[in-house]
């Protein structure tokens, strides 16, 4: 008899698309997807449990590991947690550090989204522009923290080190360039025909959806949910910068990508208000902090923005010096919940738009 | 002088076995085409390998960065290092794959261009074969390595390399037709289907002025046949890995690679010869010999063949059908339509 | 740190009578009556954001505690609710009908401590192996090398 089959295409986990190793398990008819099984784990590593027999301090490099792209950021989202557990006022002049390095981090994450989403939709030279900007960040990154992707720059009750001379000079210089690499992406890559017919109505999220289930970041915020915590909740010390959040209307591939690009621009705004702002904080960068740490018996859930979402660690202290349990809500891992319903109905092509769109690190995912 | 270098070439070559005197003329004319078809072979994998070094120098600097520079004087000698650490690599055969297509695809592949070259002048009485139905010939090869990406993709037995094949199949079968009806113009103008007379015809006026319209189609649906970007679905590597190529390493990898290249060539030549004159001299320059110019315009194609890779994003599988279809078709028909109506008018007026 | 306005976590106890607030202001809710519960101040208190969804395990004192942080967008609250489940059979309605977060979160929770969250559509082990044994984030749980 002669018919039609639906038949089973392995996405992943060895797959350029992918950013790592994720899998999705296609159904397909003809090109069209049926279902989409996404499986994750293939980086699973167990921070959580492993965070349980290292002291409080010993577990900041492990936060690196998970979004490896925005690291100063998971370190921020931890020891803010670790800080309000033990009720531990963080110096001014650090905060002011954190903001820096954790929009500079931010900066990286999406220069790298939006040059990798550029790859994913087939335009090689969009990707390696952005690598172009993302390696002085890079450089810069690593003049202040001593690395250039897994910082561990935050110190429970401020920072690591202070900046080297001429560190904000420079610093301020690329990001006086920055609006002009920008504007550099939008001509290549936004305002390509060939992109916007690809990324434009595909995959839209309606803002009940992204609200239900629980996504965050530019994939919450391009649908049109003006929800970023910098602005909602004030952590740190954001209430003193003057920023906004871009919003998308369709909630679609493009929207979420074009959000990455306008973010980066309120980044630069952010930090060239934090580069005038810290020249006139002086002070320690850390607080002082006993040697060991032992916060007291208790629980305490934070979260701050990281890149790609929202970024919150539970953490359940006993009174001893490790945590009795730490969890981290990772917003890569709770964004890709929703990934099946987003494919249905779309071409093989489009699977590599939206996931891209969505913006994963796979350490992160996988935890 | 180097206007007839290689006419002159063939001529002695030609005397030299007449001059020994007991070959038939048959004989030594059958010699001469074996050594011109030689030449051709030479002539197109030597471009393929330069072609592969200058498509990486141009993604190089239109990315800001150096590009291959190590091997060789510029890095000139890495496509051959390439090509050497290609061949002896192992050749792998998946378990599963039909074993002779399999390997038949990457020899196969290189036919369909070789083929064309035979028949293409690439400078005055410069044509290895001077065929009477040269584009009629010239499609129906060209049109030829669609199959030799099937086979590869469906002897790999992979899902993926399957995508590929039958994306292949698909773009192929969808812009051959605007790629045919936009050479109808030309066709109905010339009166012939000779390349040489394609070309004689353009002496004074090229084609690409009276038909700016068949050229632009044409050239759309050349970059599609040779899925090149914006239309290289059918090794979009983000999406299907590289399709049909996916199981190949070593050297069926590389011969598909080169392949490409070859096609790139064949499709800028077609379009040198329908629509930029071929080897005829703009503006009197005629100093320069014009095999020089057939090359020139040639590459200058082929350059912008390049900028489009390394601009453009790649297009969606039902863009591309939808873009093919609705777009170029009727725009070619329309085309055919108003040359018809032209020739009409200007034939009344008595042109 | 700074709250915008503080979770009405009075009023939520007074509105549910079998709900205790511990001195952290994170409200306990009986693990029979959570559905309802969470239902509840969804619709009536707006919080129609579900962030986070975790749980601990306390082999002490026999028990799993299940953890819900909730977000309200459009009132700028956050609110911590916590169930307390048995350790011998850990079994708990899903929130998936109520948020959709809850979706891999639940499954995560299911696959690293092992509560079997009922209704749930695709309760399945998400980072780890299908045929994975045991429950990595218990208290008890023993790897192969132990690391003192």
């Amino acid at each position: 008899m002669l018919r039609t089959q639906e038949y089973i295409l392995n996405f992943g986990p060895q797959h350029p698309a992918t950013h790592g190793v994720f899998q999705v398990i296609l159904t397909l008819d003809g090109e069209r997807i049926v279902k989409a099984e996404p499986v994750c784990g293939y980086l699973h590593r167990g921070i959580e449990k492993l965070a349980e027999a290292r002291t409080y301090t010993q577990v900041i490099p492990y936060t690196d590991r998970m979004d490896y792209l925005a690291a100063m950021l998971q370190n921020w989202g931890y020891v803010q947690a670790v800080e309000k557990l033990m009720g531990i006022e963080v110096p001014e002049r650090a905060e002011y550090l954190r903001i820096i390095s954790g929009e500079l981090s931010r900066l990286t994450s999406h220069v790298l989204a939006t040059g990798v989403y550029a790859l994913d939709v087939g335009g090689f030279t969009g990707f390696l522009l952005c690598f172009r900007e993302r390696e002085k960040m890079m450089d810069l990154l690593e003049e202040l923290t001593g690395s250039r992707m897994t910082t561990s720059y935050a110190r429970i009750g401020g920072v690591a080190d202070d900046v080297t001379e001429g560190w904000l000079d420079k610093l301020d210089k690329l990001m006086d360039e920055m609006p002009g690499y920008i504007e550099e992406y939008n001509g290549l890559i936004t305002g390509n025909e060939i992109f916007q017919a690809r990324t434009k109505f595909i995959g839209k999220l309606t803002p009940e959806t992204s609200i239900n289930y629980s996504l965050s970041g530019p994939v919450l915020r391009a649908s049109g949910v003006n929800y970023d915590l910098r602005k909602a909740k004030p952590y740190g010390i954001y209430d003193r910068f003057d920023f906004e959040v871009p919003l998308g209307t369709n909630g679609d591939c493009f929207d979420r990508f074009y959000c990455r690009v306008l973010e980066m621009e309120q980044s630069v705004r952010i930090i060239k208000q934090a580069i005038e702002q810290i020249k006139e904080v002086d002070g320690p960068i850390i607080a002082k902090v006993p040697k060991v740490l032992k916060p007291p018996k208790g629980e305490v859930y934070q979260e701050i923005e990281s890149s790609k979402g929202i970024i919150g660690y539970y953490i359940v202290s006993d009174g001893t010096n490790k945590p009795y349990r730490m969890h981290v809500r990772r917003p890569s891992f709770i964004n890709l919940g929703y990934l099946d319903e987003m494919l249905r109905g779309y071409l093989v092509a489009d699977v590599v738009a939206i996931l891209g769109s969505i913006d994963i690190v796979l350490g992160e995912v996988d935890c | 002088m180097l206007e007839n270098l290689f006419v002159g070439t063939t001529d002695w070559l030609r005397s030299l076995l007449g001059g020994i005197g007991f070959l038939p003329t048959e004989i030594a004319e059958s010699i001469v085409l074996v050594v011109k078809l030689v030449a051709v072979l030479v002539f197109i994998l030597v471009n393929a390998l330069w072609l592969v070094y200058m498509e990486r120098k141009v993604a190089a600097f239109m990315q800001a960065r150096i590009g291959p520079n190590r091997v060789g004087p510029w890095g000139l000698l890495q496509t051959t290092a390439d090509i050497g650490k290609l061949i002896s690599k192992e050749i792998i055969i998946p378990k599963k794959a039909d074993k002779v297509v399999f390997l038949l695809a990457p020899v196969l592949i290189f036919m369909p261009p070789l083929m064309v070259f035979a028949v293409l002048p690439i400078g005055k009485n410069m044509a290895a074969l001077d065929l009477n139905i040269g584009v009629f010939y010239l499609l129906a090869i060209a049109s030829l390595s669609t199959l030799f990406f099937f086979m590869g993709g469906w002897a790999s037995n992979n899902k993926y390399s399957l995508l590929g094949a039958m994306r292949t199949v698909a773009q192929m079968v969808s812009y051959e037709l605007p790629l045919v009806l936009s050479l109808l113009g030309v066709i109905m103008i010339v009166g012939s289907l000779n390349l040489s007379d394609i070309i004689a015809a353009q002496e004074h006026t090229w084609l690409i002025f009276t038909q700016p319209i068949a050229f632009l189609i044409f050239f759309i649906a050349a970059v599609a046949e040779t899925n090149r970007c914006p239309f290289d679905l059918v090794e979009g590597e983000s999406e299907i890995i590289n399709g049909p190529y996916t199981e190949y390493g070593g050297m069926g990898f590389a011969m598909f690679f080169l392949a490409e290249y070859a096609n790139i060539m064949v499709v800028c030549a077609m379009a040198t010869i329908m629509f930029l004159g071929g080897w005829h001299a703009p503006f009197g320059l005629t100093f320069i010999p014009s095999w020089v110019w057939f090359f020139i315009k040639m590459y200058v194609l082929i350059f912008i063949v390049m900028q489009f890779r390394w601009t453009y994003p790649r297009i969606r599988v039902d863009q591309l059908m939808g873009f093919g279809w609705k777009v170029l078709v009727p725009l070619s028909l329309a085309n055919i339509f108003v040359t018809g109506i032209g020739m009409y008018i200007y034939r009344a007026i008595g042109w | 740190m700074r709250e915008i306005t503080a979770a009405p976590v009075e009023e939520i106890k007074q509105k549910y009578a079998y709900v205790t607030v511990n001195d952290q202001q994170t409200i306990i809710v009986p693990v029979d009556k959570l559905m309802e519960f969470m239902q509840g101040i969804k619709d009536e208190f707006e919080f129609e954001y579900l962030t986070n969804l975790t749980a601990c395990d306390y082999p002490e004192e026999t028990k799993l505690e299940v953890v819900y942080n909730l977000n309200s967008i459009c009132k700028g609250y956050t609110v911590m609710v916590k169930t307390i489940i048995s350790r011998d059979n850990p079994a708990m309605p899903s929130v998936f009908p109520i948020w959709g977060g809850a979706n891999w979160q639940e499954r995560e929770v299911y696959d690293l401590l092992g509560i079997v969250f009922t209704g749930h559509p695709n309760l399945k082990r998400i980072l780890l192996d299908d045929k994975f044994d045991g429950y990595p984030l218990r208290k008890d749980y023993q790897w192969e090398s132990v690391r003192e």
